[in-house]
């Protein structure tokens, strides 16, 4: 039946899905409270499962005896590493781990046996049966102590507890500093911290043992990489795998990698042979930790009068705690992310990631280049400073003209760091106010980058970067099938705004299924700020096949050549002409040969953004680098050390705004997770006992502490991004804490060289100044 | 283990339900089938099961089921009326209150306390109304806009 439509009305003139605010596709079922969790799903016949940890830093385990828990009434399973095929670990040059200690253990609290069992009182009371016999190793809390002379090694092979050493140098160094007109070197301290997702950890695991299969619920951003940890742990065929991402409660990184309790559950479950609940503490999650590393950063820059860098030479060494997870990836961000975002002169970068007695850290937003980015941009506020330059002056200095290759070798096709710098020197009143302010209070400035997306993937498979199906069927409905993990980030919503853009159709007519490994395409997951980019891109790839398909359906019905189809969306007419269909008509034309139709789209990063051929090179490249400027404007109690955070103007270059409502809300959220890193957040070790695995300890920032945060968002329209997007997830974090200690610098003239600025750091920094200026001023009258 | 009978209000409606006395109301809650309740730490550390009890705001997590015998509780599967948002809600969603939402029940109950005892609070009222529920997504300005345009007349349902 066609609809013929002889004058379009204009309302069939659809609105724009994308560059306007729109709220979360599953926005609702959150603010009801009836999205579900993985702690809410229904499994009433679910057993209990519970996990032994080390109460030993480091040793070997002599014996586990479990005879007496698997006696106990209402066990129906106990397992230990020995029930495990494989180690595991995200890099798969460096996987170390095992999900349940095997001959040793490296940290406190590592996992070493668990039990299902019919309730949550006779698990821990089976645990407690558990014995344990472990041997007292020497065990290493610092990164110095680890690398130590006669150290004992946590693993084979890694002399000096040293996991990855990086030694990259670019251009010629030492020319470099000889040309400067001003050389300074300092050392910096930054604590660990943790990423603090408010849901907890947990996971539901159903073995189905007649079938041999494994079905795994659970708080990942990688559902696929779980999908493939789960196998090869447990020694499953992947085909029997299934795992489903339900409603995730944030990740900021802690869950991109898979974690020992997943593994866990799914060995529980097999034991057990049905289904398994694991629900992990808050004191789990951060024991499990996977956090940023505590750094200790040695930085010598050379600058010209003007302000030019031209040289920089840095060492940087990460305690990276006890397996290996994300560490060489971390090692290699900082240094390949220091400097990339201005035009240096030259560039010497050593690294160095350690083994120490630990919960082991990870990829946390921001990866890698966080206290990097303070180091550099706390150095280059200084020198300004000494030179008598405006510090938006020097870094105007050295700004990149795209398309530009760093000396580095990564790849900048766009570049909105002049527009930043020049939307907060605006907005933040910094010409009037910056140095001007009374004493106590102060105004600091820092740029930053991030990349959209690592451009290799860490598991080099030879598979696109990204694949996104789209299926039509005869209700008219378009199903996006994606494996890219929505952990409250809004990619769902992206992808449909990018898929309806694409067909011209109101986005109600887009739904979408996501993350689940028996249904959607295989995706990496949700880190490095892949996910609008690559996955938009393949979204966008997708929703045109499926335009293509449905423009010749209504060619071969209006019996036109395609190219004489003028596509409106809800309908679409002969150009010029009178005939015309509606979608649904459109619709039935599609089927009426081939039945439902199924499109792909895929994506990979062109190999000119892949880095260059060095080792390490792959980390830090990517299609699309974000950028960001931000000053904000502190107050500081010089009694009590304490410093309120009045203001932040944050401008993001994030290539285009797809949704600048959620775009708008990342960068916010990025700003706050960097400032409860500069201000309040640490996590602190007593002989490898976490002190603060809760968050009455683990200052994470209230409402109450929090500021105004005034976003600007920069479109620079990126050549390759979807519609010219590019992240605006993480970018922005990086350039808080470094703005946060300019600003106390100009508050009450004290440069911070260690975070968080907690009070007693900035009263002993306050004291330290003036013990300081009275020597000299006695000197100087001497 | 002992139990006891407890007679309470859930969302409107009166329950009489068997219960150990050392239950909590967040386990209770959620036993009942009231999943919309969260727990995010290991006891009064994030607000994320804040429920409301005969009206004011209460961490389910360190409160005793028992303790709520005879009262009213109301949780955040309550407040959408006849397949319609409250006006909290409609904020948090349309202004993305909301990222990954597993601190937005919490957070929109004690918004909801705040509103009933304050129908125009001051910024400063609101973020002191919400300073013991944490959120880790939204630097709290979009949590604060959504409550500010509650309290206007304008939000959509």
């Amino acid at each position: 039946m066609d609809t013929t439509v002889n004058a379009l009305s204009p309302t069939l003139l659809r609105e724009r899905s994308i560059g306007r605010p729109t709220p979360l596709i599953d926005g609702v079922e959150k603010v009801t409270g009836r999205a579900r969790y993985t702690a809410d799903l229904p499994a009433t016949d679910a057993l209990v499962g519970a996990i032994l940890r080390s109460p030993v830093a480091h040793g070997v385990i002599r014996g586990i005896d479990t005879s007496r828990a698997r006696a106990m009434r209402g066990v129906r399973a106990v397992v230990t590493g020995q029930d495990f095929i494989a180690p595991y670990g995200v890099i798969p040059i460096a996987q170390n781990e095992w999900p349940l200690a095997r001959d040793r253990v490296r940290y406190r609290g590592e996992p070493v046996a668990a039990v299902a069992a019919v309730d949550r009182e006779t698990a821990q009371a089976a645990l407690a049966a558990i014995v344990l016999d472990i041997e007292p190793l020497p065990a290493y809390f610092a990164a110095a102590d680890a690398r130590a002379e006669g150290a004992v090694l946590l693993h084979d092979r890694k002399p000096g507890n040293v996991e990855r050493e990086v030694d990259q140098a670019f251009g010629d160094v030492d020319a470099g500093f000889a040309a400067a007109d001003l050389v300074r070197e300092q050392t910096f301290h930054y604590a660990e911290v943790a990423h603090g997702q408010i849901e907890r950890n947990g996971a539901l695991a159903t073995y189905e043992p007649e079938h041999g299969r494994l079905t795994m619920q659970s708080t990942t951003q990688v559902p696929y990489y779980l999908h493939l940890t789960l196998a090869q742990c447990l020694g499953l065929d992947g085909a029997q795998v299934r795992v489903i991402k339900p409603f995730v409660g944030g990740g900021f990184g802690h869950r991109v990698e898979p974690l020992n309790f997943e593994m866990v559950a799914g060995a529980l479950a097999r034991a057990a042979g049905g289904s398994v609940r694991v629900e992990q503490s808050r004191e789990d999650s951060f024991l499990t930790h996977r956090g940023r590393p505590e750094t200790d950063i040695r930085l010598k820059l050379g600058l010209k009068k003007t302000g030019e860098i031209t040289a920089v030479d840095c060492e940087i060494v990460q305690r990276g705690g006890a397996y290996a997870g994300y560490g060489l990836v971390t090692i290699l961000y900082a240094g390949a992310l220091l400097h990339a975002l201005y035009n240096v002169g030259a560039v010497r970068y050593r690294g160095y990631r350690i083994y120490t007695n630990t919960p082991p850290c990870g990829a946390m937003r921001g990866h890698g280049a966080v206290d990097a980015r303070h180091a550099f941009e706390a150095m280059l506020d200084a020198m300004a400073s000494e030179l008598g330059l405006d510090p938006i002056a020097l870094r105007r200095a050295n700004l990149i003209e795209p398309p530009y290759r760093t000396l580095n070798d990564l790849q900048v096709n766009s570049y909105g760091i002049p527009e930043c710098l020049d939307w907060v020197e605006r907005a933040s009143g910094w010409r009037e106010r910056h140095g001007k302010l009374p004493r106590g209070r102060g105004l600091g400035l820092a740029c930053s980058h991030y990349v959209s997306g690592s451009a290799k993937p860490v598991h080099w498979s030879g598979e696109p970067h990204a694949v996104v199906n789209l299926r039509l069927d005869f209700d008219g409905g378009i199903t996006l099938l994606t494996g890219a993990a929505d952990i409250g980030q809004g990619s769902s919503t992206l992808l449909a705004q990018v898929a309806a853009e694409v067909l011209l159709l109101p986005l109600s007519r887009i739904r979408v299924i996501a993350a689940d490994s028996a249904l959607t395409p295989k995706d990496n997951g949700s880190y490095s700020s892949r996910v609008s980019f690559m996955v938009g891109n393949a979204a966008m790839r997708a929703a045109q096949a499926l335009l293509d398909v449905l423009v010749a359906a209504a060619a071969r019905k209006l019996a036109v050549a395609p190219a004489e189809i003028e596509w409106q969306g809800e309908a679409c007419r002969v150009r010029g002409g009178e005939h015309a269909l509606d979608f649904a008509a459109v619709v039935t034309a599609a089927l009426a040969d081939n039945g439902p139709v199924t499109v792909k789209g895929t994506w990979s990063a062109p190999p000119e953004t892949q880095g260059g051929k060095f080792r390490g090179a792959a980390v830090g490249s990517t299609a699309g680098f974000s950028y960001a400027a931000q000053v904000v404007e502190v107050s500081v109690d010089e009694d009590t050390g304490a410093v309120k955070v009045e203001r932040v103007w944050i401008a993001h270059d994030c290539g285009f705004a797809i949704n600048p409502l959620a775009a708008t809300g990342q960068v916010q959220g990025a700003i706050y997770m960097g400032m409860g890193q500069a201000l309040s957040e640490e996590t602190q070790y007593h002989e490898g006992l976490s002190l603060r695995p809760n968050f009455l300890d683990y200052r994470i920032p209230t409402a109450v502490e929090t500021p105004p945060i005034d976003v600007h968002l920069v479109e620079t329209i990126d050549p390759l991004g979807p519609f010219g997007a590019k992240e605006a997830s993480e970018g922005a974090l990086h350039g808080f804490p470094p703005a946060l200690t300019n600003a106390i610098a100009d508050a009450i003239g004290v440069r911070l060289a260690e975070l968080p600025a907690t009070p007693d750091r900035v009263l002993d920094a306050i004291v330290e100044k003036r013990r300081h200026d009275r020597l000299a001023a006695a000197r100087t009258k001497a | 283990m002992a139990k006891r009978l407890l007679r309470v209000t859930v969302d409107g409606r009166v329950r009489e339900d068997a219960v150990h006395d050392h239950a909590l109301l967040v386990d209770y809650l959620r036993g009942i089938g009231q999943t919309g309740v969260k727990q995010g730490c290991d006891g009064g550390e994030c607000g994320a099961c804040t429920v409301l009890v005969d009206g004011e705001p209460r961490l389910s997590c360190i409160t005793l089921a028992a303790s709520v015998e005879g009262h009213a509780v109301e949780t955040i599967e309550s407040l959408a009326q006849n397949g319609r948002m409250s006006r909290l809600q409609a904020a948090f969603h349309v202004k993305l209150g909301t990222q990954c939402g597993f601190c937005t029940p919490g957070m929109i109950m004690s918004a909801e306390a705040l509103l009933r005892r304050n129908a125009a609070p001051s910024e400063d009222e609101i973020r002191a109304a919400l300073g013991g529920n944490l959120c880790r997504c939204t630097g709290y300005a979009k949590i604060v806009e959504s409550v500010q345009c509650a309290c206007a007349e304008t939000v959509e349902r």
